[in-house]
């Protein structure tokens, strides 16, 4: 494990004026396997700004998961290479210590986790499984921590929150569990929230429930959030920014608007070109990003895009199978393409946007 | 797709005239829920299905969206009659199959297939493709002309996959391939109706809308009829002439896809329709924030069963149970349940987007 060689301070790529409170650097990491070495996350760099919601986009298996449990620190450092700088509020934390990572856990940066029913124990009643996280950092009393987790309950929105604190989660519905994660996640005021899919196992109406919540909390307590989702429409409604991954990498980069209005990459536009809306045209077909996402272990060469992009022969030079694009430019909107700006714009205007509706 | 098949085209009237291939009446299904020790006794059930119409003509597709837990599952596993309806009447090609022995719907069960859900519980990771897609044929004593194996890799043809992978086993194929290789196991047996139990949505965007895609030129070309069960609607408008909406184990709203997401006149539905996150940032529809969750269907709420999270609920709505009928103002074939309906003005889903 390294940490980079020259601290990147000036770099600061965030969307806002104000200074990231998470910054990832050229952040790598590498699993080995029986099969060989499996890039799962690839140079990448992000910010994320206090008080905004960053979206993660893509596909199962293009490293949204692993990009962030490698913030929180929760991959096994046996099997795992972790290269890069991640820093949380100035602090380093690739390569900081077990004991380092569990004082900011919990306290600093927490997680929301997809499935709500895994995530929490059947053995517990929900009240000591929130109290748990506050008493290990605060020192609590047990009847303190029983209190906060009342009062955590009653901020999710939990009816009859001092009788449903001695429930065990099979008790609850989903959507109540899930109110129950977040309520688990915040009950430290956290400065940042990962949240890994959190409405994936949700019904829509549940599903918008959950995202008003998260909203009305982050606009409380001015927390920086990490939405991981495969769904467009998901970060539309919650973030200000999004950034698309692919293989590992990420290939374009903006504000919800930009991305989704004026999207850059190619996978972009298949993404958004493949799912049906409630108001486009149901007699043609969807348009589908062809083929499947590469494995990981052996990536093609050049644009990890290249065997599914309709647009490789028009670029100049024919770049896509010899050469990685960068994602470019560093700042602002970006995208990891080989055609050119205005390429990209004339496609889009011409072919993209009329399928869009 | 291959231009060999050797579907025989259903012999049914399309759709919208003639007899319905498939007809529900009131079909009922009650779960029993026991207790006791050494002697059970049924302490109540769990109403999954509670008096659900439905009708299914040739070579059309019906959706049927709703939450979980509303009975949208079990109503599909009734028509397949994998399971045995409590009370009503289940009629395919207007013959009764509600309470048909093994033998009896032995001929039947050829024509109507399933799709399930998850691509990897439902195939068998010892069997061979060719096994699987095979198997409904071995079994039926079917042998097509040219042998079972060629049959089969004509049908891997069919729904976009290698006929070469036929000695290929499911774990070596991905999630959207695997779905793949469930389509053509329906298919084998040249169904006429496919029950497809949310068949795209363990799958990632991209690879949902290839298979979506690949069912609905089957739907087209073999001019098969499916009832198309799934939460996400807008996969099912995609997908669906007709769409029925159900809560509860009731349907609430039915109408052809243009009339339901365009004037819905039932509140669960427009609910429905406001919940739907849509990628455009300028999606600036008015939502409607529904508390709470689905009540129990262990024991339903009296009178109208979204009375109890519905925002127009009045005394009347927990007294007296609203009928399934044609409201004044509606296209003929659109029923809803409602006691207190919504105008059908109200824009429910975003206006489309301005050309800019």
């Amino acid at each position: 494990m390294t940490t980079q060689a020259k601290p990147e301070e000036a770099s600061s790529a965030g969307s806002g004026g104000d200074k990231p409170f998470l910054s990832v650097r050229d952040l790598s990491v590498r699993f080995s396997t029986e099969d060989g070495v499996v890039r799962a996350v690839d140079n990448l760099s992000f910010d994320v700004s206090p008080g905004t919601t960053l979206g993660i986009v893509g596909e199962s298996g293009s490293g949204k998961s692993v990009t962030n449990l490698a913030v929180l620190g929760l991959h096994n450092p046996d099997r795992t290479e972790i290269t890069g700088s991640i820093k949380l509020d100035g602090q380093e934390l690739v390569g900081a210590s077990n004991r380092e990572l569990e004082k900011l856990r919990g306290k600093t940066m927490s997680m929301i986790f997809q499935d709500p029913l895994t995530a929490l124990s059947p053995y517990h009643t929900i009240g000591k499984q929130i109290g748990e996280t506050f008493r290990k950092h605060t020192g609590a009393s047990k009847k303190e921590s029983r209190d906060r987790a009342i009062e955590m309950l009653t901020r999710v929105g939990i009816p009859q929150p001092t009788t449903r604190v001695d429930d065990y989660p099979h008790q609850f519905s989903g959507g109540m569990r899930q109110r129950a994660m977040i309520a688990m996640s915040l009950v430290c005021d956290p400065k940042l929230v990962i949240a890994d899919e959190p409405t994936t196992a949700l019904d829509v109406t549940v599903q918008a429930q959950i995202l008003d919540l998260l909203k009305d909390l982050q606009q409380e307590m001015g927390t920086a959030i990490i939405l991981i989702t495969h769904d467009l429409g998901v970060v539309a409604r919650t973030a200000q920014n999004i950034m698309v991954m692919y293989a590992g990498r990420a290939v374009e980069r903006g504000t919800v608007r930009e991305v989704l209005k004026t999207p850059q990459h190619p996978y972009t536009w298949g993404l958004l070109s493949s799912m049906p809306s409630l108001t486009g045209d149901v007699d043609v077909p969807l348009r589908p990003v062809r083929g499947t996402p590469p494995s990981l272990i052996n990536l093609p060469t050049g644009c990890p895009f290249n065997p599914r992009c309709d647009f490789t022969e028009q670029v100049i030079g024919g770049g896509c199978t010899s050469e990685r694009p960068p994602l470019a430019p560093a700042t602002g909107p970006a995208a990891a393409c080989h055609l050119s700006a205005a390429q990209r714009q004339d496609i889009f205007i011409d072919q993209i946007k009329p399928r869009l509706g | 797709m291959s231009n060999e098949l050797t579907l025989q085209k259903p012999s049914g009237a399309a759709a919208g005239s003639g007899a319905p291939l498939l007809s529900i009446k009131g079909v009922e299904k009650h779960f029993p829920v026991l207790d006791g020790f050494l002697f059970k006794r049924q302490v109540g059930a769990v109403h999954a299905v509670d008096g659900v119409d439905l009708e299914v003509f040739g070579s059309e597709s019906v959706g049927l969206v709703g939450e979980s837990g509303c009975g949208k599952s079990t109503l599909g596993r009734l028509v397949t009659r994998l399971l045995e309806p409590t009370g009503g009447e289940i009629r395919y090609n207007g013959q009764d199959i509600t309470h048909a022995s093994r033998k009896e719907l032995a001929p039947i069960r050829s024509e109507i297939q399933m799709i399930f859900q998850d691509p990897y519980s439902s195939l068998n990771p010892r069997h061979t493709v060719g096994a699987i897609i095979g198997a409904p044929m071995e079994i039926n004593g079917i042998n097509p002309k040219g042998g079972v194996q060629r049959r089969v890799q004509e049908l891997l043809e069919t729904v976009g996959l290698n006929p070469e992978h036929y000695n290929r086993f499911p774990h070596e194929f991905s999630g959207g391939q695997r779905q793949r290789i469930g389509v053509a196991r329906a298919l084998s047996l040249n169904p006429k109706l496919i029950v497809a139990d949310e068949p795209v949505s363990a799958l990632d965007v991209s690879i949902q809308a290839q298979v979506v895609n690949l069912l609905q030129e089957l739907q087209r070309e073999l001019g098969i009829a499916f009832l198309f069960i799934a939460h996400d609607l807008s996969v099912v408008r995609h997908f669906s002439q007709r769409v029925a909406v159900m809560y509860l184990g009731k349907i609430v709203e039915i109408a052809d896809r243009k009339s339901l997401y365009e004037a819905p006149r039932h509140p669960y539905t427009h609910a429905l329709l406001s919940a739907v996150p849509e990628a455009d940032p300028d999606d600036n529809r008015e939502r409607i924030r529904l508390t709470g969750d689905v009540p129990s269907p262990l024991n339903p709420p009296s009178g109208c069963r979204f009375r109890t999270r519905c925002w127009k609920a009045q005394e009347k709505c927990s007294v007296e149970e609203p009928p399934l009928v044609q409201l004044s103002g509606n296209v003929a074939g659109h029923l809803t349940a409602c006691h207190f309906p919504e105008e059908g003005s109200t824009a429910a889903v975003p206006e489309p987007r301005a050309e800019v």
